[in-house]
């Protein structure tokens, strides 16, 4: 049993792996310094060129691999956005699209050892979440002026109810951006953390961490699993707030 | 404050906040096995509701996350 009790717990520490570093020296992070975090979301951006504009290039009738991929993926996300925004919501499949690709590929390429999970960090959540709010909350207004108000007067409800859940859905309205945004952020985040935390049991246990080797590589499917459910929940919560910009009063 | 009581009520707190997170799974296995069980009643509209089924499951997980956030806030910030 190797033992290293470093004063402090853990050997690996959990957090390490979410440290913002500057890719050059050790300088200063401004806001022009190229980081990890930079460095990762370029990728991401590359790998989503790379399928969705590079592999249809040559759109043939019978698909190559590529194409069949940035297909399925069109299909799926214009399906979606279609059945819960509504037809007037397909003027925002192309945001919609770039939304789910790149929260989608962040998780994926987030997965890869050593890589680095941009949406793990709640700050590029959170901007993904505002943009999302404040574009459902500027086009609402826009295309049904104070109408777009009507939406937490509760017109179903008796009379005597409707003041106090005009309250409740505008508490849940401005609460939209946080938990949009925390709840990839989070699930992100602690599904590595939680594979950092078997990978510190292994290298404590001496010939027993084949036991949370074992773990690791279960809770790393479910990972793969939470990865593209939580892309999958961003964009289908996109598309049920953009219903509320574009579609017809659902109360 | 004191440093070493303020240290050990922080980490109480970022424990207990954590129970919360106990509420969601309740909420989140609640949703589940209903949506399994009228799956299996009428499996033919199943595959309708999987929509329903994913933004039930994210309201629901909202209030647990509430939770974890003030278990990180009392962690990292406070």
């Amino acid at each position: 049993m190797a033992t290293e009790e470093a004063g402090s717990g853990l050997a690996i520490h959990p957090m390490d792996q979410f440290m913002v570093k500057p890719l050059f020296g050790n300088g200063p992070i401004e806001w022009y310094t190229p980081t990890n975090v930079t460095l990762w979301m370029g990728i991401v951006i590359l790998v989503v060129v790379a399928l969705l504009v590079l592999s249809t290039r040559r759109r043939a009738i019978v698909p190559s691999r590529g194409q069949s991929v940035a297909e399925m993926f069109y299909g799926f996300i214009h399906k979606m956005v279609e059945d819960v925004a509504g037809h007037e919501g397909l003027k925002f499949f192309p945001y919609v699209m770039t939304l789910f690709m790149f929260v989608f590929l962040s998780n994926m390429l987030g997965l890869i050892p050593m890589s680095f999970t941009t949406t793990s960090h709640i700050a590029v959540t959170a901007i993904l979440a505002l943009l999302v709010f404040l574009t459902v909350t500027l086009v609402g207004l826009y295309r049904k002026g104070i109408g777009f108000l009507a939406m937490f007067w509760v017109s179903s409800a008796p009379l005597i109810l409707r003041p106090i859940l005009a309250v409740i859905e505008l508490i849940s309205y401005f609460v939209r951006p946080l938990s949009h945004s925390v709840r990839l952020g989070g699930n992100m985040m602690a599904g590595h953390a939680v594979i950092k935390v078997f990978a510190g049991f292994a290298g404590a246990m001496g010939v027993a961490s084949v036991v949370p080797i074992v773990a690791i590589a279960g809770v790393y499917g479910l990972e793969t699993l939470v990865a593209a459910v939580q892309a999958y929940v961003f964009t289908i919560l996109t598309c049920v707030y953009l219903r509320d910009a574009v579609g017809e009063a659902h109360h | 404050m004191e440093g070493e009581l303020a240290l050990l009520g922080k980490y109480i707190g970022a424990g207990l906040a954590t129970i919360g997170l106990g509420g969601a799974g309740i909420g989140v296995g609640h949703i589940a096995g209903n949506f399994l069980s009228g799956a299996l009643r009428n499996p033919s509209a199943a595959p309708g509701q999987m929509a329903n089924l994913f933004v039930g499951i994210a309201f629901a997980e909202a209030l647990g996350i509430f939770s974890f956030l003030i278990a990180l806030l009392l962690m990292f910030a406070v």
